[in-house]
């Protein structure tokens, strides 16, 4: 079974990525062509610089209306003591930096990309319908988190340029994941 | 021909009965928890009850389901019983016919598959194992929650293995032609909490394939139907199931499973967590006899499963005396890469107190760490295993020892 795998595509586990660009297609009559239009309408991966961020603004008094309504039954008043992922870590003015344990890591304070929390809730959330959230809606919402977890003042304005520049406590909390990742020799307790 | 087709009706019993076991047992925590509040006590007398339920956990935001590893033989999973981590509340109801996997980003023709056109590509079956980075963490041992099973179901249950059928994902990236620089893909499921990865491009290419068969059938529900990614031998989490979009692009995208679910910090690193942890290390457990259960004096079959996320395994050793003395298992053919491996030990119990245990090599020679050995490479005290919160670890492969006592009975003695 390896095999017949390796018979199939000698070149591509061989040789770099490179090597496939400008390759021939093999199977020129299976899948269909995607236009730029349809990847735009649901490609809504954002990276960790922001890069694919939809227009949009928000603020932390916009989005504490919107968590209220749409929130809060899961995540609690102002995002602490819900049943599920409590929100908030350190408190508005004070951002908290760890360590890092228990439910502090449930919260946008462990995240060391200011743009994750955007991501994942626009994708994601809230639960019972997923993707509903306007773009202005999930940037007041992340005002609003990062407001409370004392990460941006209460009339910061969230938007496309501002949300990527903000520094996040534990931004420094992670080892890398670039550019050499996984390492050529991974001992068995990495 | 008769013989077989009873074979496969035992088969399907045996996994039907299995599947009860494992599907049942959201509804008995729900009941209960219903009774408790009524202040119930007495059955009602017309109402089925299972057997106390084993084997799940539900929450609002999680499900999980632990593989019975102490009842199967063998080194196949039944998928009724293959384990289960949801990141959602729920499983999708998605309709294959209208499902379509895309391949955008980085690439010079995104492309679009249906169902059909990926059951038209090339196909390969292969034996392996998934497992969850959680699996066999410390935070569960002795938790003795008589829902979730024996110790060895819920302690290293989130590991299963499968026949998986799916067309290669280098063969889909072919189609669809990288760019230059494309070093990372990230994937996204149709699940409720859209998890997503990220995968290296060298992985990908290597021996990724994305799955719509399981073990002869199509994928059930819970293992992300109608298909998901099956990457050999690494952690849980990059086998995204109910597979939609993949974007090629060239840097990991850190996305919120990655970064809250899936990392832990770590004192050797200064505190500092990592994203991935990628490969599973060579790794065994020891599932009859294991704890709960109970030994008679005489002769005892020792059995238990053996893997690597880094190939075939070469070698399980078995020590009845607390790890003084190891003897070589015998293993039960087959022997795959990245696949559970089935080894058996013939053992005498003279009724005296012992600690048995069992250690796999892989074929990279990698041998698997006796918990004191994971803690000097992670740099936490060994003694700060036996507070009464015990420190996180993930990606956990320690060699794990029952203790059976004069009477018979079984215990955990991984920190003990």
């Amino acid at each position: 079974m390896q095999c017949s795998l390796k018979l199939l595509v000698p070149v591509l586990i061989l040789a770099a990525p490179v090597a496939l660009a400008q390759s021939p297609r093999k199977f020129p009559d299976v899948g269909t062509p995607l236009s730029q239009a349809e990847i735009q309408n649901f490609d809504r991966m954002i990276g960790p610089e922001g890069k694919e961020l939809p227009a949009g603004r928000g603020t932390a008094k916009e989005g504490a209306v919107i968590f209220a309504q749409r929130c809060e039954v899961c995540h609690g008043k102002n995002g602490e003591n819900g049943i599920t992922h409590h929100l908030v870590a350190g408190s508005p003015g004070h951002p908290y930096s760890g360590p890092f344990y228990g439910v502090e890591k449930d919260g946008p304070s462990y995240f060391p990309y200011p743009t994750i929390a955007w991501d994942y809730i626009n994708r994601a959330m809230p639960a019972p319908n997923p993707g509903s959230l306007k773009p202005n809606e999930v940037y007041a919402l992340v005002a609003f988190l990062y407001y409370r977890n004392g990460i941006i003042n209460e009339n910061d304005v969230m938007d496309q340029n501002t949300l990527p520049k903000v520094e996040m406590p534990n931004k420094n909390g992670f080892v890398p994941a670039k550019p050499v990742y996984p390492p050529a020799k991974m001992p068995s307790w990495y | 021909m008769d013989s077989n087709q009873s074979d496969r009706r035992r088969f399907l019993k045996q996994t039907a009965a299995l599947a009860g076991v494992a599907a049942g047992a959201g509804l008995a925590v729900r009941g209960e928890s219903a009774q408790a509040q009524k202040g119930e006590t007495a059955e009602a007398p017309h109402v089925h009850r299972e057997p106390p339920r084993r084997g799940a956990r539900y929450s609002i935001d999680h499900l999980t389901h632990y593989t019975p590893l102490q009842d199967y033989a063998g080194i196949i999973t039944p998928a009724p019983v293959h384990f289960v981590q949801q990141h959602s509340m729920e499983f999708p109801i998605i309709d294959a016919a209208e499902h379509r996997l895309t391949i955008h980003g980085m690439v010079d023709r995104p492309l679009s598959f249906s169902m059909d056109d990926l059951k038209r590509l090339p196909s390969v079956s292969r034996i392996h194992f998934v497992e969850c980075h959680g699996n066999s963490s410390p935070a569960i041992h002795g938790s003795n929650d008589p829902k979730m099973g024996l110790p060895v179901q819920f302690i290293h249950g989130m590991a299963s293995t499968s026949e998986w059928t799916g067309v290669p994902l280098s063969v889909l990236l072919n189609e669809a032609g990288l760019k230059r620089g494309a070093t990372w893909l990230v994937s996204e499921g149709a699940d409720q909490g859209k998890f997503s990865h990220t995968l290296p491009m060298g992985k990908a290419l290597d021996d990724v394939f994305v799955a719509y068969g399981q073990n002869g059938e199509p994928l059930r529900v819970e293992q992300g139907y109608p298909i998901r990614l099956l990457v050999p031998g690494w952690e849980g989490p990059f086998n995204v199931k109910y597979l939609r979009h993949i974007k090629v692009v060239d840097e990991p995208y850190n996305t919120w499973n990655e970064s809250m679910n899936h990392s832990v910090s770590r004192p050797d690193l200064g505190g500092k967590t990592r994203w991935y942890h990628f490969q599973w290390a060579a790794k065994s457990v020891i599932t009859r006899p294991s704890a709960l259960m109970e030994m008679r004096k005489g002769y005892v079959n020792i059995t238990g499963l053996a893997w690597s996320g880094a190939g075939k395994v070469a070698k399980v050793e078995v020590s009845t005396d607390g790890g003084r003395n190891w003897r070589e298992a015998r293993l039960e053919s087959p022997v795959l890469p990245k696949a559970h491996t089935r080894f058996n030990f013939d053992w005498e119990w003279n009724g005296q107190e012992a600690v048995i245990l069992s250690r796999c090599t892989d074929e990279t020679g990698d041998v698997q760490p006796s918990l004191a050995e994971l803690s000097g490479h992670w740099g936490i005290p060994l003694e700060d295993w036996h507070k009464p919160e015990r420190p996180r670890a993930i990606h956990m492969n320690a060699i794990q020892p029952w203790k059976i006592a004069r009477d018979g009975s079984i215990s955990d003695a991984m920190f003990a």
